[in-house]
């Protein structure tokens, strides 16, 4: 009699199981109502704050990001994202070989900059081959070669009360619907904080793999910042500035990707 | 505190003609706040780990890879009803799931410090050599839908044992393979990252590993209906679990 009640149980079991996971997982749960919800979203970004301070915790010595052989770098490396701005401007600069771009550096510094892609070459310099994690999965390993961002920000003496380094893009980023989400079109920036800013493996760019840097990848300029996700490696960079906070930039979250729903902090 | 042989609180046969069943207490109270946390947590990494996954369906072995290398194992975006939330959302997902990983570990944490201390995990889990031994029995039993009985059933058979180890193994090896998908945690430790295989390989083990967690919860799900649902739930929420007699 136990296994007669038991398989009957069992159909039930299974049926109301089927019916539970047809009905979808976010329903069951109203989970889509929920993300809606803006004090829900402000739970959930509780984890943010203790993500980012676990990382800063265990990361404080500095530790650097893992550089790879030549042998290792990627035949095809994906570009993402903008992969030509375009525009009268920009057209013009691709033309003339970018001799005529120019990174701003200002804010709260005591000595505003204004560089030549070929100033910036004259340099100190940096290498590094490591590997790029797009916030979408993939991976990519590329050569980098630029000028360490600290080197620029001592130049230019970073004022008391500063605490991010924005970065300005050249390009408008017009998002791809079938990714999802809010991909509205907007100006592309970036921000990081002193810590990652300071950091030696963080760069402007101008070489990929031994060579200049092409459109697709962010010719001429771009940010390496190794520790965090693709998405804060803004590229075609024309103007850093030094900030102690985001009011007024844009959306106000501190990058294009932040003020569409993406953790400032992107060590994860 | 109880295990699965621990005090029958009550029933001793009254004068019946039938003898009245055994009611034990089986599981302990922690066990049962941390199970149903677990469930419910795992239920949101899955659905929003899917959402995360369709972002870019395809997997690679190593340290790199994106479209135009060698998938390890290419697949089509997941239905959205299967997803949390319940449309492409990259950005939503990832609140989402690095919310309840945190939940995760901390529940996990809590379950395992508690299950040590208290010998749970050694005394409960942990198959002894005659369970080992069992092993063959157990499978055709299984496959029978035959279920223990009396004593038999008021302790893990050697298959559950094996099952809910394997769980607590893959349930660390998620945290594990999930946080060296993290740039910064590579900084960090790259050894780690290293002997997983790489990067990516990390990805394909974290999505690997859950399809084996939720192979379980499908198997753990047809076992508790087979067992009789309303017991087994009542024991996993009450702790109170009537012994099946040997007759019925």
């Amino acid at each position: 009699m136990g296994i007669i009640i038991t398989r009957r149980q069992a159909l039930i079991g299974g049926l109301a199981g089927s019916g539970l996971l047809l009905t979808g997982c976010s329903k069951i749960f109203q989970a889509d109502a929920l993300t809606d919800s803006e004090s829900f979203q402000r739970v959930l970004a509780a984890a943010q704050g203790w993500t980012h301070a676990t990382q800063r915790f265990l990361l404080g010595g500095g530790d650097m990001a893992r550089e790879y052989d030549p042998s290792d770098i990627s035949p095809h490396f994906k570009a993402n994202g903008t992969l030509n701005p375009g525009g009268e401007d920009y057209d013009r600069h691709v033309a003339e070989g970018f001799v005529n771009w120019r990174l701003k550096i200002d804010g709260m510094v005591a000595h505003p900059l204004s560089l030549s892609v070929a100033d910036l070459r004259k340099l100190p310099s940096r290498s590094q081959i490591t590997r790029h994690d797009c916030v979408e999965g993939w991976s990519a390993i590329g050569g980098w070669t630029g000028v360490p961002l600290a080197l620029l920000l001592r130049a230019a003496g970073i004022r008391a009360g500063a605490k991010y380094v924005v970065f300005y893009c050249a390009d408008d980023l017009d998002g791809d619907p079938a990714k999802g989400g809010d991909q509205s079109m907007g100006r592309y920036y970036e921000s990081i904080g002193l810590v990652d800013a300071m950091h030696p493996q963080t760069l402007i760019a101008y070489d990929m793999n031994g060579k200049p840097l092409d459109v697709a990848h962010g010719a001429p300029l771009r940010l390496r910042v190794e520790r965090q996700l693709g998405y804060k490696m803004a590229k075609y960079v024309r103007h850093i500035q030094v900030v102690s906070d985001f009011s007024g930039i844009e959306g106000g979250n501190g990058g294009y990707w932040e003020d569409r729903g993406y953790d400032w902090y992107a060590g994860i | 505190m109880s295990t699965p042989a621990a005090e029958a609180v009550s029933e001793t046969a009254k004068s019946d003609v039938r003898p009245r069943r055994e009611v034990i207490h089986r599981h302990p109270w922690l066990v049962r706040l941390t199970h149903w946390i677990n469930a419910l947590t795992i239920f949101i990494m899955v659905g929003s780990g899917l959402n995360i996954f369709n972002a870019h369906p395809r997997l690679y072995w190593g340290q790199a890879g994106a479209d135009f290398d060698r998938p390890f194992l290419a697949l089509h975006a997941w239905p959205d009803w299967l997803t949390i939330p319940g449309y492409m959302d990259l950005a939503d997902a990832r609140h989402w799931h690095f919310f309840f990983a945190w939940v995760l570990v901390i529940n996990g944490a809590l379950y395992l410090a508690w299950s040590l201390a208290r010998r749970h995990i050694q005394r409960d889990l942990w198959p002894t050599a005659t369970d080992l031994r069992a092993i063959p029995r157990s499978i055709s039993d299984h496959i029978k839908l035959k279920h223990p009985k009396g004593e038999a059933a008021k302790r893990y058979n050697v298959l559950q044992r094996l099952a809910y180890l394997g769980l607590l193994i893959l349930l660390i090896g998620m945290v594990v393979t999930g946080l060296c998908m993290s740039p910064g945690i590579d900084a960090f430790a790259p050894w780690l990252v290293t002997a997983l295989g790489g990067r990516q390989s990390a990805r394909t083990l974290h999505f690997l590993f859950a399809s084996a967690i939720v192979l379980f919860i499908a198997v753990h799900l047809i076992e508790v209906v087979l067992a009789g649902p309303l017991n087994e739930l009542r024991s996993m929420i009450t702790g109170r679990y009537t012994v099946p007699g040997e007759h019925d």
